[in-house]
């Protein structure tokens, strides 16, 4: 809903909040995830809570909240509120701010007074953190502190250790140092939020005093927007492509008409020098793993004469896929998408021209296309939005940008090949097929929550859960990481079952479309029978849950020689593998282990 | 703005923010007439009349407010 993207009118939002929900579930093609979260307060938290679940809606996600009474984060939390402990969050969000410091340091404090002081305050949180950590095993989203509405000592407030504005900002290092620390433990960036927003509106005491409200309440659908941000992301619901125009998006005016010298781009006029700090964040955006794609109308050769300049930032190079030609770009993108094995509703269109934007707008829905404005503003319209949000970085994600290039260098070793057979002979595939290991828990629960198409039950799992399955002796965990000659893929495939009877069900089975037709599926299911046959286990049963994304892997099981026992109306299927004495390995082509 | 023009306006406002047009209201309407005003809209219902009327009600006025007879007298006063 447009109404519910960034750049959005905070208050309209306010005052529209129970038609923007009547709406938002009255959209009957929404499938959402259901998550519940449990919202502790250090203030009045109720339109935190309203406002969080619209852009949660927006997003996929329908949640049920818990919501401690005001001010009882601690309390409920630590003494585990029986309400709490029984509505099992999955994930946490902890609304403080710096209404929530009791001891501020005196301006008579010595160094190790002040140093006490902060210890203490910190620790409070810490000893919440570590309880909630054990007993819930779920995400953390902990608020930092905004900045304190007033400065006792003036400029040096900031500098001197007896100063507000210098205990605050201790804190807030200590806290993510935490974050840095912990995997599921994330901050929100209030403090950031209120500087943006202005600090004196963001902390108007009135809204305190009324209604013990820590932030103005115009505000708080930015700070729900932080959140759920946050959240989406944590359950892989990020964007992943950015996909580009050129003539006034990337450089200032039109390459066909002006020729490539006569662009605006480099540092020679105010205009120039404005597209090439926004290229420069394009540039940065590959750096935490986003695609970058180019969909423009232009000849091919003329648009990339645009990156031959010696000032521009971009090159033809950093781009996964560049479609410069004179089809409607609704079909260029869609093309793009099904080249890239990506679903389009993962693309984010950043174009000038309104026209065109709402062309992709009415006919590919899903796909995020940002009001970006004039080019002073695209920088920060696209970064504010948080299309990418980052939560952890993994390593993958870093490596993404030259994984997905390696695949068109297999799209054109391929061609030269006349036996497919004899094709994957020749990338040299080498596989790793092992239970779960510590180091890819973030990678295999991303996976969980964003793989649609090759996933066979399409359950979603939080990295915490992840963590429990590898540890537990009732299940038999797989994850499967490839290489070529090409390169990396990472992990790419997981196998959860659970064994019950010596008997093993297949709770999830999902691969990353990047390594389709590999035969790294049947890689999988030599190992997980060779598991299955070191632990006594003889049954296998595979479960097949329909979605309107996962159609490809529909008779996955009858490939793999399982055969169907029962399928409901809706195409909800069971299938059954009795692992035969004689199995045969059906991967002849990757090296595993 | 008179008088009568003002509650008229209070009164779409109103109807808006419920999202419910049948609701009927004057001077002499409290909180507990209308389904769902409770203290959580009643910050909702404040913060968009000040906004429609572009005016900033005080703590002490919030604080002592009665009906929509008194909220309308406080509009009146600001937009004079």
């Amino acid at each position: 809903m447009k109404e519910l993207e960034y750049p959005f009118d905070s208050e309209w939002i306010m005052k529209k909040k129970i038609k923007l929900k009547k709406q938002l579930l009255s959209n009957e093609s929404a499938r959402f995830i259901e998550k519940r979260i449990a919202i502790l307060g250090g203030s009045t938290t109720s339109e935190i809570r309203n406002t969080l679940e619209l852009f949660l809606l927006n997003n996929g996600i329908r949640p049920s909240f818990f919501e401690s009474e005001y001010n009882q984060f601690y309390e409920d939390g630590m003494f585990d509120n029986p309400e709490l402990v029984e509505f099992d969050p999955e994930i946490i969000y902890i609304h403080t701010s710096n209404r929530n410091i009791t001891d501020w340091p005196a301006v008579t404090d010595d160094a190790s007074a002040i140093d006490v002081k902060l210890e203490l305050a910190f620790n409070k949180f810490f000893g919440l953190w570590e309880h909630l950590a054990e007993k819930y095993h779920c995400p953390i989203i902990q608020n930092n502190f905004e900045l304190p509405l007033y400065r006792l000592l003036g400029n040096q407030d900031a500098c001197m250790l007896q100063g507000k504005v210098s205990f605050v900002s201790r804190l807030n290092e200590k806290f993510y140092e935490y974050g840095r620390a912990h995997e599921n433990f994330f901050i929100h960036d209030i403090n950031y939020e209120s500087a943006s927003y202005g600090l004196e509106k963001w902390s108007n005491p009135f809204y305190w005093h009324m209604y013990k409200y820590a932030m103005c309440v115009p505000a708080i659908p930015i700070a729900a927007y932080g959140v759920a941000l946050i959240v989406k992301s944590i359950l892989g619901k990020n964007k992943k492509v950015l996909a580009l125009d050129l003539d006034n998006t990337l450089w200032g005016g039109v390459i066909g008409d002006d020729g490539a010298e006569n662009i605006e781009i480099g540092q020679e006029t105010s205009l120039g020098q404005t597209y090439s700090e926004f290229q420069k964040y394009v540039k940065e955006q590959k750096q935490i793993g986003t695609l970058l794609t180019v969909i423009s109308k232009n000849n091919d050769d003329v648009a990339r004469q645009g990156f031959g300049r010696p000032d521009s930032v971009l090159s033809v190079e950093d781009f996964v896929s560049f479609k410069a030609n004179w089809e409607p770009k609704d079909r260029n993108l869609i093309q793009q998408a099904s080249e890239l094995n990506l679903l389009p509703e993962s693309f984010v269109f950043v174009d000038d021209n309104p026209a065109e934007r709402e062309i992709i707008r009415q006919s590919i829905p899903g796909v995020a296309v940002p009001e970006i404005g004039n080019v002073e503003t695209y920088l920060q319209t696209i970064d504010r939005a948080g299309f990418f949000e980052v939560t952890k970085i993994s390593s993958d994600d870093i490596k993404r940008n030259e994984m997905y290039r390696a695949n068109a260098e297999r799209a054109q070793a391929q061609a030269k090949f006349a036996d497919y057979g004899e094709y994957l002979l020749s990338l040299e595939m080498k596989g790793t097929i092992k239970p779960f290991e510590a180091i890819y828990m973030a990678r295999i629960a991303q996976l969980s929550n964003k793989s649609n198409q090759f996933n066979l039950t399409t359950r979603r799992y939080t990295q915490a859960e992840i963590e429990s399955f590898a540890g537990s002796n009732d299940y038999i965990t797989l994850y499967g990481k490839l290489e070529d000659k090409f390169g990396d893929n990472g992990v790419v495939s997981v196998v959860i079952g659970k064994i019950k009877d010596q008997e093993l069900h297949v709770d999830l089975w999902l691969m990353s479309c990047r390594v389709l037709k590999r035969d790294m599926e049947f890689a999988m299911m030599d190992e997980l029978v060779g598991v299955c046959r070191a632990r006594g286990i003889a049954t296998i049963y595979g479960y097949y849950y329909p979605t309107p994304k996962n159609a490809m892997v529909k008779d996955f099981y009858g490939l793999q020689g399982f055969t169907k026992i029962s399928e409901d109306k809706d195409g909800n299927a069971v299938w059954k593998f009795e692992i035969p004495e004689n199995y045969s390995k059906k991967n002849r082509i990757i090296r595993v282990n | 703005m008179n008088r009568e023009e003002v509650l008229t306006k209070v009164t779409e406002i109103i109807r808006d923010v419920f999202d419910d047009e049948n609701i009927v209201v004057t001077e002499a309407t409290v909180a507990d007439d209308v389904d769902g005003w409770d203290s959580l809209m009643h910050i909702t219902l404040l913060g968009t009349i000040e906004d429609e009327f572009e005016i900033k009600f005080a703590m002490k006025d919030v604080v002592g407010m009665k009906n929509v007879g008194e909220m309308v007298d406080l509009i009146l006063e600001q937009i004079r």
